[in-house]
């Protein structure tokens, strides 16, 4: 019995940690003195140029994409945080050069739907998870007319 | 005088396109005859669904031979091959563009039909016109875009102002043209994993139009029974293996051609691929629980009618260009046709099934979460989650263009978000449902059998932390795989200790008896083992890659984890194929002994004006060196841009997904028994046949 009661703790739990991790804070890097090529990747890998589809600038090839990095190691060097210099992108060019969508204006929807749906789905989970528990319970007590019929099924299948 | 194409191309065009077009005709024919109620029109139907295979073969081969031989004349031919591509390119250019690839798919749908037409005809009488109909109706909705919208065979005309259009039939006052050399294929398709790694995706795709049509046909006669879940079983399995086999050679292929040290970039094309999988595997686990207890029937007929829905979802997807942008889905030709046959299709399965709802009633209930059956649903449930958040991720861009006019990427962050922790969940579950019972689900039991395994699975993380690594996800997921392996390998020893006791043998030999005597468990089995080995790497590299970047000059070296790259040199050369290679010499210690040299290189295609990074790669067990040739300054200035990755587990990945396709094999194999008993089924009417003729 007492084991069935896990599962509630269980989804609750679950869903605690997943809005925590939803709302992790992205890493902040101090701004150096002189930017290595590690720290302006490591903001670079957050971001998409609008040209090269789904290729991070970290690793992105083209002209266009080493200009960026261009002048995310000119930000950096002039103190810039990472999250500043994301928002300053996505500013000059959309919020698609971010690596999903800001938890802000309309797509806030994009991060309330899936939660909405786990949420949904635990409380339906739960909801259903129960009703063999009170069934279990109630075995004690006057066996169901339809309980009785299956009883009666099984042992002729048996036979 | 403009080149035209030669005689012999032009024939071998015309005679391509009439039999694609035969074959169009012949599925048009099989429809109507399939639906009279009258075994020798039935008969008619069958030849005629297995004709469009013969025709689209002799097609295919004239295809080939346009593309082999370089008829440039064609547009199709012309945008995917060049003189400079050596043969076999030239051949699997077949799959290298849009057209081709669209007619390559037809023909292997025309050759599952024929196939499902020549070997399960016998069974099942009543399921035979829905299952030609699904089977044709599919294979008209696809051959009807290539033929009309699509198609490999079009001609290229120039008109005398020097513009140059392409179409079957010559536009007046236009003249044929053939130009010199083609285009030639995207460099980056030039890799022998795109060789193999397209038409093992189709064959999985594909693949899943059979259980799909059975499934049809099982809800328009009204059976009540599983036998459309028996007669197709095999043919799921091996449509599931092809997409697992697609999915991983596509992960090979990026981690050594597209050059940025991962193997999986949650890219739209990649989940495009994904969601059937997720709805197959969902599938292949419930369907057991329907095949034992009569349950969850309705579950997986719409497990099924998804897993087609996203097949053709996933070919409109990659296919249309919507992902790059709604309005290019608009501008293309075969976007909007798509989206009403999938809309078409998805309408249709529906109202069947609700139509059928009552008769699908499972013969059993559910007794209990924690029993076998509760599990392999919970199981279920969380595979429908993953695919709930790929497709909204996927999806969103599109519903954003399309209602506030603004693109939006998603992009990894969330899909590790949303679909980590559940892949965890699964994990956990596949290490707790061959510990259950079936039908009970005594909550004391499971804890008796669980304890022992997840005990001995806590030692691995417990000797990590010890180790000092100390990532809470690392730890966790590390002792789920363990777990996983615990339990599994443990259902292996008991099966063989029983079976040795049983039959005084020795315990391998049980063992090789065992797996061969119960494949589909066995192999089920061994495939976990390979999902086992692969979280072992998904989490290696994911959680401990690290990554520099430097610029060297010559003789000058960086270092990452145990590794010391020197750098000794750069050349630049041009190759016979067109492209110019910069390639970079790396000398490589190891704790301070030289182990490999490395040659990192960018090869330019000069026609394409694409540049191409090539990775080089010191790999062992524990860990892959993956080094990047990002830049360099103009030859003798010596500076050269590296970025290095160390990949920990990586290969245990490939690994993992060997052992993982071997188990489907093993899975997918046909047993004995079963051979046996079908060859007695044909001698036993061979003789009927026999008898009634002696008779008569």
């Amino acid at each position: 019995m007492r084991f069935l009661r896990v599962p509630l703790q269980y989804a609750l739990a679950l869903v605690a940690l997943a809005a925590a991790l939803f709302w992790l804070p992205a890493s902040v890097r101090a701004a150096a003195a002189t930017p290595t090529d590690d720290e302006v990747n490591a903001v670079a890998s957050q971001l998409y140029c609008p040209v090269c589809e789904n290729v991070p600038l970290d690793v992105c090839g083209t002209q266009a994409c080493s200009q960026w990095r261009a002048i995310i190691r000119q930000k950096l060097q002039a103190g810039w945080s990472a999250s500043q210099i994301h928002a300053f992108f996505a500013e000059q060019y959309g919020t698609r050069v971010l690596a999903s969508p800001p938890f802000a204006g309309a797509s806030v929807l994009f991060w309330l739907v899936p939660l909405a749906l786990l949420a949904a789905g635990t409380v339906l989970l739960v909801r259903t998870l129960r009703k063999p528990a009170t069934a279990a319970t109630g075995a004690a007590g006057p066996v169901s007319e339809a309980h009785a019929a299956r009883m009666e099924r099984e042992l002729d299948d048996w036979r | 005088m403009i080149a035209a194409l030669s005689l012999p191309h032009l024939l071998l065009a015309d005679l391509g396109l009439s039999a694609a077009l035969l074959a169009f005709c012949s599925a048009l024919y099989a429809i109507p005859a399939a639906l009279r109620k009258d075994a020798r029109w039935l008969a008619s139907a069958r030849n005629a669904a297995i004709a469009p295979f013969v025709l689209l073969t002799l097609a295919v081969a004239c295809l080939e031979g346009l593309l082999y031989s370089g008829a440039f004349g064609l547009q199709y031919v012309n945008a995917v091959t060049s003189r400079a591509m050596p043969w076999y390119l030239r051949l699997t250019a077949l799959w290298g563009g849009q057209a081709g690839s669209l007619f390559f798919w037809c023909w292997l749908l025309s050759g599952y039909s024929a196939l499902v037409m020549l070997r399960n005809w016998r069974r099942e009488r009543d399921l035979q016109p829905g299952v030609t109909v699904v089977l044709m109706v599919t294979l008209l909705f696809f051959l009807g875009l290539v033929i009309a919208l699509e198609n490999p065979f079009n001609k290229l005309w120039v008109a005398p102002a020097g513009g140059v259009s392409a179409g079957i039939w010559q536009p007046a006052g236009t003249l044929p043209f053939a130009p010199n050399d083609g285009r030639g294929l995207n460099p980056l398709l030039r890799h022998p994993g795109m060789i193999i790694h397209p038409p093992m995706l189709y064959l999985g795709f594909i693949g899943f139009v059979v259980p799909y049509a059975f499934a049809i046909a099982a809800l328009v006669a009204g059976r009540r029974d599983d036998a459309w879940i028996r007669v197709s079983r095999r043919w799921t399995l091996l449509a599931w293996m092809f997409l697992s086999l697609g999915l991983l050679l596509g992960g090979r292929w990026a981690y050594d051609v597209l050059g940025w040290g991962g193997y999986w970039g949650w890219d739209p094309v990649e989940i495009a691929a994904f969601m059937p999988w997720l709805t197959a595997t969902a599938f292949l686990h419930s369907v057991l629980i329907q095949e034992k207890r009569g349950m969850f029937k309705h579950w997986n007929m719409s497990l099924i009618i998804l897993t087609y829905a996203l097949v053709v979802l996933g070919t409109f997807l990659t296919r249309s260009g919507v992902l790059s942008s709604v309005h290019a889905f608009a501008q293309s030709a075969i976007g909007p046709w798509f989206f009403a046959f999938v809309a078409l299709m998805a309408c249709v399965s529906l109202g069947l099934l609700l139509k059928r709802w009552e008769l699908l009633r499972g013969d059993n209930a559910l007794d209990s979460w924690l029993s076998r059956e509760g599990l392999f649903l919970l199981n279920n449930l969380i595979f429908m989650g993953i695919l709930a958040a790929c497709l909204w991720g996927v999806m969103y861009p599109i519903i954003s263009e399309l209602f506030t006019g603004q693109k939006v990427t998603v992009g990894p962050p969330y899909y590790e978000r949303t679909t980590g922790p559940l892949f965890a969940v699964l994990l956990l579950l596949m290490g707790v449902a061959p510990l259950a019972a079936w039908r009970a689900g005594a909550a004391r039991r499971l804890g008796r059998a669980f304890w022992k395994p997840a005990l001995l699975a806590g030692l691995l993380p417990a000797g990590l932390l010890l180790a000092g690594i100390t990532q809470p996800a690392a730890l966790l997921g590390l002792w789920l795989a363990a777990l996983v392996a615990c339990v599994t390998l443990y259902e292996f020893y008991r099966g063989a200790q029983a079976r040795a006791r049983l039959t005084a043998g020795g315990f391998w030999h049980s063992f090789v008896h065992l797996v061969l005597r119960n494949r589909r468990r066995y192999g089920g089995f061994t495939i976990h083992l390979g999902v086992v080995l692969m979280a072992f790497g998904i989490i290696g590299i994911e959680l401990f890659q690290s990554e520099t970047q430097a610029t060297l000059a010559y003789g000058e070296q960086l270092s990452i984890g145990q590794y010391q790259l020197r750098y000794d040199s750069l050349v630049e050369f041009p190759a016979s194929d067109g492209r110019v290679i910069t390639r970079a010499t790396l000398n490589v210690s190891k704790n301070g002994r030289v182990v490999t040299q490395l040659f990192p290189r960018r090869d330019y295609f000069t026609d394409s004006q694409q540049p191409m990074t090539i990775p080089a790669v010191y790999s062992t067990l524990p860990e892959d060196l993956y080094v990047l040739l990002v830049g360099w300054e103009p030859a003798g200035a010596g500076g050269a841009t590296f970025k290095v990755y160390v990949n920990p587990l990586v290969n245990w990945l490939w690994a993992g997904g060997l052992v993982f396709i071997i188990g489907t094999l093993v899975a997918t194999w046909p047993e004995r028994r079963e051979l046996q008993t079908a060859a007695e089924r044909a001698r036993a009417a061979q003789l009927a046949v026999r008898s009634v003729s002696a008779g008569a």
